[in-house]
């Protein structure tokens, strides 16, 4: 029983990390959601099984809260927010998408082998997957920095911490309850003014294209 | 118990202090009562400082500031003598403030009576400092106070500038301090000044720690290259404040140096002596030369105020000569004439600021080609201007002849050091000294004599007043410490024995004592001084000739039209003016100044002669060190893209590097 749910847990992070690379070469805004929503889903999922392989109750609350919060509530705000900004498109990518891809393939490498001799030390039964939330970690600080656009940039930092989620309840079977109810409330709390912050960069440029931002600069 | 008491009057200060900020725009409360209330404090710490010196040293701990780290005081005969001088100064600067400051100028006046007394209080207590974590604190308290004092005009955006300077080079001298600190405690983690006298520092550590202190105090002190804040705060600030800046602040610098050299350090090295000579030496001969040739009356003092700082030092390195040969009376001879010095120009430069005040307040004027003939309208702050005037030039019977004169001897009683070298050339560097003096005097003479003297060059100067009541008070006590300090030499040098016993292990009270009111600094048949024979001979000669005059000519007299030389009717235009006196001294001393003239052509209509003295320094020194800052700076902002991407770049290599570091 232990195997299957190691191998379910396995296969659960290679479809996490498959997101993240969908993610990095998706250019519209909308199925960028719809990949979020997945990854908040599949990531639920996995802190239930490994929950449930390592007999530690607390990780049913906390794959609870992510699926209220990262599969209902956030991309039901993002959806609000991309029809009231009627922005459905990313346009331009800072570097082109097989570039990023590249890119990305060279940071998955280098997270395994960063991985490798702490998953040595690791007794929990998904060490295995520490090098992929590692990945899913750099992939998205990756998209961050390669979209132009602020919506990306902010569905970026969410996945972001998708994967910091992820590494937490592979590496450690989670953090202490406290921990991820601040953290969830930080998410949430940054997911409002980040809105509010699109709505105020719309009004001031009449664009979400953060390049506009560079006129913030002194001179 | 003395400590105590001074702690107290301290504590009073900060009161007063806090009161003028409650009575903010209530000119008569803040000038009627908490100026002459706060002079009384210091007239309260003069005397307990003088009665202190009769005692060892007392020790206070008191358990403010940060846990574990109480503030610890010490009372020694060292700082005894330094409050002596502010307690005294303040005393009388505190009476012509309460004249001083008026309504609707700048910083409203209870805010200014924050200001000074914070700035009072934290000197008092940077001479009582014994460890370096207060030392440092109250150290910048008297910076940052003194920094607002002098921007209390802040709305010209000159005095904005010059108030800019002196707290960058006040700061930049703090980090030479703070830097040798952490020297003297040798790695001990223990920061009180005991600890760092208990410190055997080995010789280059120790030499670290006298050059970090030297650049530290020598900041706050104006030596060159460090001085170009001074000409600049100096005229910016209100002259109350000049006067305490130039006569007392500048000598808590001087008060740093010797407890370091001293004090905390336990050896000295001989070339340690001879840097600080060379730099005293260099200060003082360019602060005089600037003197002379300066037409703004206040930069003219500030100038002068570099010039004693100048001397002070030179003395200072002479006392380090003369300690590590082992020559100890010499160095108490020495160390002397420095404190001497200190406590003179303590009184005749706070005298000259404040009666420069007076001036401005009377004319709106600080240039003295637009000054003269004043002594007409305000006689009495021009008889007293006089007597600091000479004072400062160092003419008996008066304080600076006294202190002049004792740095000269020690220098001409130097054949006997133990290296030919400085043997040779000891000599010469009293020669310098005795060079300084004299310019020291025509700079006087230019000051008092363009300012009091000859026609009013302005048709407004007719409606100058005369001081007021409380700054006449503050200036006859300035001009009476000036008299006592060149009257009673001997009893004054008896009274401060201790501290040259504390630092140099000797003192002159035996040799100075036995000759009852000659001064007698090393032998009878070598040279003495009685100032009360010198005015008894000035007094008769003076008395004589007017009688001589009197008997011979009174009653004869016949009015007729002199010779006219030719013009037959003279104006004020025609005076000597301050540029005019300046030339020979910028012809002299050409290559000190950075000279730009403009010469009028004899066919001009408006014919215009213009003519402004620059500052090596400044164009050599300052501006380019600025400009490489300026370009390191833009460098640095090459980072700021203004993009996110590029910043999110920033943190991903970062977050990559780090991680690649863990990895290892």
């Amino acid at each position: 029983m232990t195997t299957i749910t190691g191998q379910l847990i396995n296969l659960l992070a290679a479809i996490l990390l498959m997101l993240a690379f969908a993610m990095i070469s998706q250019r519209r805004i909308l199925s960028l959601i719809h990949l979020f929503t997945a990854q908040g889903a599949i990531l639920s999922a996995a802190t239930v099984l490994v929950g449930y392989a390592t007999q530690q109750p607390h990780l049913y609350l906390s794959a609870g809260i992510t699926v209220v919060l990262k599969v209902i509530l956030i991309p039901l705000l993002l959806h609000r927010v991309i029809n009231r900004l009627e922005v459905r498109w990313d346009v331009e990518t800072l570097i082109n998408i097989p570039t990023t891809m590249i890119i990305g393939i060279a940071l998955v490498i280098f997270a395994f082998d960063l991985a490798l001799p702490i998953s040595k030390l690791s007794a929990s039964i998904a060490r295995g997957t520490l090098g992929i939330a590692l990945a899913c970690v750099l992939l998205s600080f990756m998209m961050m920095i390669t979209r132009s656009k602020a919506v990306p940039q902010v569905i970026g930092f969410l996945s972001m911490e998708n994967g910091l989620f992820f590494a937490a309840t592979s590496a450690t079977y989670g953090m202490p309850m406290i921990v991820e109810l601040g953290i969830a409330l930080d998410v949430l709390v940054g997911i409002l003014i980040l809105g509010v912050f699109l709505f105020n960069i719309r009004e001031q440029f009449d664009s979400l294209d953060i390049s506009h931002l560079e006129k913030l600069k002194e001179d | 118990m003395h400590l105590d008491w001074i702690l107290l009057i301290v504590a009073a200060w900060l009161l007063l202090g806090v009161v003028g900020v409650f009575a903010l725009r209530r000119l008569t409360l803040v000038a009627k009562v908490l100026f002459p209330v706060g002079g009384a404090f210091g007239l309260a710490l003069f005397g307990l400082a003088a009665s202190s010196f009769r005692f060892s040293h007392e020790i206070a701990v008191l358990p403010v500031g940060l846990p574990g780290l109480p503030f610890h005081f010490r009372l020694d005969s060292l700082s005894a003598f330094f409050l002596m001088v502010i307690g005294c100064v303040s005393a009388g600067v505190s009476a012509f403030a309460a004249g001083y400051f008026r309504k609707g100028e700048g910083t409203p006046p209870g805010l200014l009576a924050f200001e000074y007394h914070l700035f009072l209080a934290s000197m008092t207590l940077v001479v009582l400092a014994d460890d370096a974590y207060v030392f440092m604190v109250v150290w910048e308290t008297m910076a940052l106070s003194s920094f607002f004092l002098v921007t209390a005009n802040h709305r010209i955006v000159e005095i904005q500038r010059a108030g800019y300077l002196y707290l960058l080079i006040a700061h930049v001298g703090a980090i030479g301090i703070l830097l040798c600190f952490g020297v003297l405690q040798a790695n001990s983690g223990d920061y009180t000044f005991a600890n760092m006298r208990a410190q055997d520092l080995a010789p280059f550590w120790a030499a670290m720690a006298f050059l970090l202190a030297l650049f530290g105090f020598g900041a706050k002190a104006g030596i060159v290259p460090l001085h170009v804040w001074l000409p600049e705060a100096h005229p910016a600030a209100p002259s109350p404040v000049s006067a305490l800046m130039s006569g007392v602040m500048l000598k808590t610098a001087i008060y740093g140096v010797l407890r370091v050299c001293f004090d905390l350090l336990h050896l000295q090295v001989w070339w340690w002596g001879l840097l600080l000579l060379v730099v005293g030496l260099a200060t003082a001969l360019f602060g005089v030369v600037f003197a002379a040739a300066q037409v703004d009356m206040k930069r003219l003092l500030a100038y002068s105020s570099i010039e004693n700082i100048g001397l002070m030092f030179a003395g200072i390195g002479l006392t380090v000569l003369f300690s590590t040969y082992g020559m100890r009376p010499m160095a108490a001879l020495a160390l002397t004439a420095v404190l001497y010095h200190v406590a003179s120009h303590a009184f005749f430069k706070s005298l000259l600021f404040v009666g420069t005040g007076a001036v401005l307040h009377a004319t709106g004027e600080r240039n003295l080609g637009k000054l003269g003939g004043l002594i007409r309208y305000m006689p009495w702050v021009a008889w007293i201007t006089l007597i600091g005037v000479l004072a400062s030039a160092g003419l008996p019977p008066l304080a600076g002849f006294v202190s002049e004169w004792l740095l000269l001897q020690s220098f001409l009683f130097s054949p006997g050091l133990p290296s030919p070298f400085l043997d040779m050339l000891i000599p010469v560097v009293a020669a310098l000294i005795a060079l300084i003096a004299a310019l020291a005097g025509y700079t006087m003479v230019k000051f008092f004599g363009i300012i009091f003297l000859g026609q009013p060059r302005e048709a407004k100067l007719a409606q100058a007043h005369d001081a007021s009541g409380w700054e006449r008070i503050g200036m006859l006590w300035l001009v009476g410490g000036c008299i006592a300090l060149g009257l009673l030499p001997v009893d004054f040098i008896a009274l401060i024995d201790p501290v040259t016993r504390s630092l140099v292990g000797a003192g002159l009270r035996d040799a100075v004592g036995a000759h009852g009111w000659l001064l007698v600094p090393v032998a009878i048949e070598r040279a003495s001084y009685g100032p009360a024979i010198f005015l008894l001979g000035v007094g008769a000669s003076f008395a004589l000739a007017f009688l001589l005059v009197r008997l011979f000519y009174h009653g004869r007299l016949r009015r007729a039209a002199p010779w006219d030389c030719g013009h037959p009717w003279q104006n004020a235009r025609m005076q000597d003016t301050a540029e005019g006196f300046g030339q020979p001294i910028r012809q002299i001393f050409e290559p000190f100044f950075r000279m730009e003239r403009e010469l009028p052509t004899p066919f001009d209509a408006a014919p215009r002669y213009h003519v402004s003295l620059g500052d090596h320094f400044w164009h050599w020194l300052y501006l380019p060190l600025a400009a490489s800052v300026e370009r390191l700076a833009r460098l640095i902002g090459l980072l700021q893209q203004g993009r996110i991407a590029v910043y999110l770049l920033y943190s991903f290599l970062t977050l990559i590097a780090l991680l690649m570091v863990v990895k290892q």
